[in-house]
């Protein structure tokens, strides 16, 4: 017989977990992060395509080195499948996903209609984003909608759940069970006001938050002295955003390019003097987690790696975060096993069975 | 998988697909084809303690003047204050008339003028010189909103979370919703003390 993982609902995977007092969400990463552990989350590359398989081969190679993985929500305001549709795919495999939700797209309506959708399909986990500006992706010419930004979509979020209510005051019958969650970007101006910042979004209702990308470290080191002393890592879960850049060409494209990723001159010195410099990129990151890792108030690290994500168990394994912990896994279960010997016959047995041979049988 | 960025953004590959025409406006998002110089709106954050006595003298007035605003009817004196307030906060702050005026709490920096219009801080894509992700040569409106609020004697304000725009106000007068919202907020209070003193 095969134990039961940790934070598993017995009845099914897909089931959510029961309450636990004090927490808001009946999800797995929550779990974690009040159990005190080290939390690492990642970033599924949302396909362009319907094919559900793209998503769940996608998500398969997180599988036991992640404890959440982001859906994004048009990244980059680049058209890709949405995220509710992912996290709608995620939750059936029982995946822990956080739908992040921007306010590029869609207005308060959509918006509170989503979080309705999403909490109903089993997503516990909610981030909510601005969003980067249209101009930036593969559609310029679109509507930029920007109804809510994130910290009023935080308190949208936060009234939903604790008031049963939706912005307009009508009543939820049933109100979403959300652990929420908001981006923070420490590496951009102005930087004195970034720690109050944090500081409105845990006001607004944010419960974790995920940086930016850090290849900066005593930048980030300077941050979150002033958000200890502010008080404000008591209050809030601060998941430190890291990833491996391919190539030193690629880190330069992405300090001139990507808004608000901040790249120092030493990081692209490091790449650009090693011989393999992909290999470079995935120990800087490496280096970089086991730093953020011994800093007060960090509780995780969200691993960005784009178009390399099977990178990521490397890099959690590599680094050592995890503690011999394993995350949740899809794992054959006890019935399954059962089914799969009762059953399997049908899977591989020529049987063809018409109408008329049942009712024969039946008699 | 082999990792390759292409070298230039996607946005970059449709503008260049685009049809070519003789006809090129700048290039810039509409929302800043409006409005082309900062140098007023900048001046007014760098003053923003002159500008905020000024608003509180102000706003004091204009609830002096509200039995006035009553008499007329505020529904009549709305057209004109309303021409009024639109072409003094349009020269000063690039006012965009959301009708729910924030001056006070953002540093004297309108941030209906941020492209994403966040009414909450800075967006995490402000470029390193301080300007804006959208308007590579505009300052970020909420950069200087931090640098306006320093100045100011209640410029913590800025730290508190602000309700979303309520779009069916726009167009509207924010000088006079405020001084009747006042008056109303001073009659309340006035109330239970006359209760009391003939109680």
């Amino acid at each position: 017989m095969i134990a039961r993982q940790l934070d598993e609902n017995p009845a099914g995977i897909h089931l959510p977990l029961d309450p636990l007092p004090g927490h808001s969400s009946r999800g797995r990463l929550e779990r974690v992060l009040r159990r005190g552990e080290f939390a690492v989350t990642t970033e599924l590359n949302p396909p362009d395509s319907a094919d559900p398989e793209d998503v769940y081969n996608r998500a398969k190679i997180f599988d036991g080195w992640v404890d959440a993985i982001n859906a994004v929500d048009a990244s980059g305001a680049n058209c890709h499948m949405s995220s509710v549709g992912i996290c709608a795919l995620l939750t059936r495999m029982g995946y822990a996903p956080i739908m992040q939700i921007a306010c590029r797209d869609r207005n308060r309506i959509a918006i509170q209609g989503d979080v309705l959708g999403g909490a109903a399909m089993g997503v516990a986990n909610m981030l909510c984003l601005t969003g980067d500006g249209v101009q930036a992706g593969d559609q310029p010419g679109a509507k930029p909608v920007f109804d809510l930004d994130c910290m009023s979509l935080l308190e949208t979020c936060r009234i939903m759940r604790d008031n049963g209510k939706f912005l307009s005051g009508r009543k939820l019958t049933t109100p979403p069970q959300i652990f929420l969650g908001a981006a923070i970007n420490p590496f951009a101006p102005p930087y004195d006001f970034r720690p109050h910042r944090l500081g409105k979004k845990i006001a607004a209702g944010a419960q974790f938050v995920q940086s930016q990308y850090c290849f900066d470290v005593p930048m980030f080191r300077t941050y979150m002295q002033k958000v200890r002393d502010l008080g404000y890592h008591e209050k809030c879960f601060i998941l430190c955003g890291v990833g491996p850049l391919a190539s030193a060409k690629t880190a330069k494209w992405i300090r001139s390019n990507v808004p608000g990723i901040h790249i120092p001159d030493a990081v692209i010195k490091r790449l650009e003097g090693a011989q393999d410099q992909k290999k470079e990129g995935k120990q800087l990151c490496i280096d970089i987690i086991n730093e953020v890792k011994e800093i007060p108030g960090v509780s995780g690290v969200h691993v960005m790696a784009y178009r390399q994500e099977e990178y990521v168990a490397e890099i959690v394994d590599e680094s050592g975060v995890l503690k011999g912990r394993q995350p949740w896994k899809r794992e054959i279960r006890r019935d399954d096993q059962l089914v799969a010997n009762r059953l399997d016959h049908i899977l591989h047995d020529e049987i063809t069975e018409t109408q008329v041979d049942m009712v024969k049988t039946a008699h | 998988m082999s990792e390759k960025q292409p070298a230039v953004t996607q946005a970059t590959l449709v503008k260049k697909a685009a049809p070519k025409s003789d006809y090129k406006p700048a290039d810039v998002s509409p929302q800043r084809r409006v409005q082309r110089s900062f140098a007023v709106r900048l001046w007014s954050v760098r003053h923003s303690r002159l500008l905020e006595w000024f608003y509180s003298r102000f706003a004091d007035a204009f609830l002096l003047l509200h039995p006035l605003w009553k008499g007329i009817g505020y529904g009549r004196v709305e057209a004109p204050i309303k021409f009024v307030e639109k072409r003094v906060k349009g020269f000063m702050f690039d006012c965009r008339m959301c009708g729910q005026c924030v001056l006070s709490s953002t540093g004297m920096s309108c941030p209906m003028n941020c492209p994403k219009q966040l009414r909450n801080g800075p967006c995490g894509g402000v470029r390193a010189n301080g300007n804006c992700e959208v308007e590579p040569d505009m300052p970020c409106v909420w950069v200087k909103a931090w640098e306006g609020s320093r100045n100011m004697v209640h410029g913590d304000k800025i730290l508190d979370v602000q309700k979303p725009v309520d779009q069916s106000l726009r167009e509207t007068s924010a000088w006079l919703r405020v001084t009747a919202q006042a008056a109303a907020a001073r009659e309340a209070a006035q109330k239970p003390q006359n209760n009391g003193a003939s109680a």
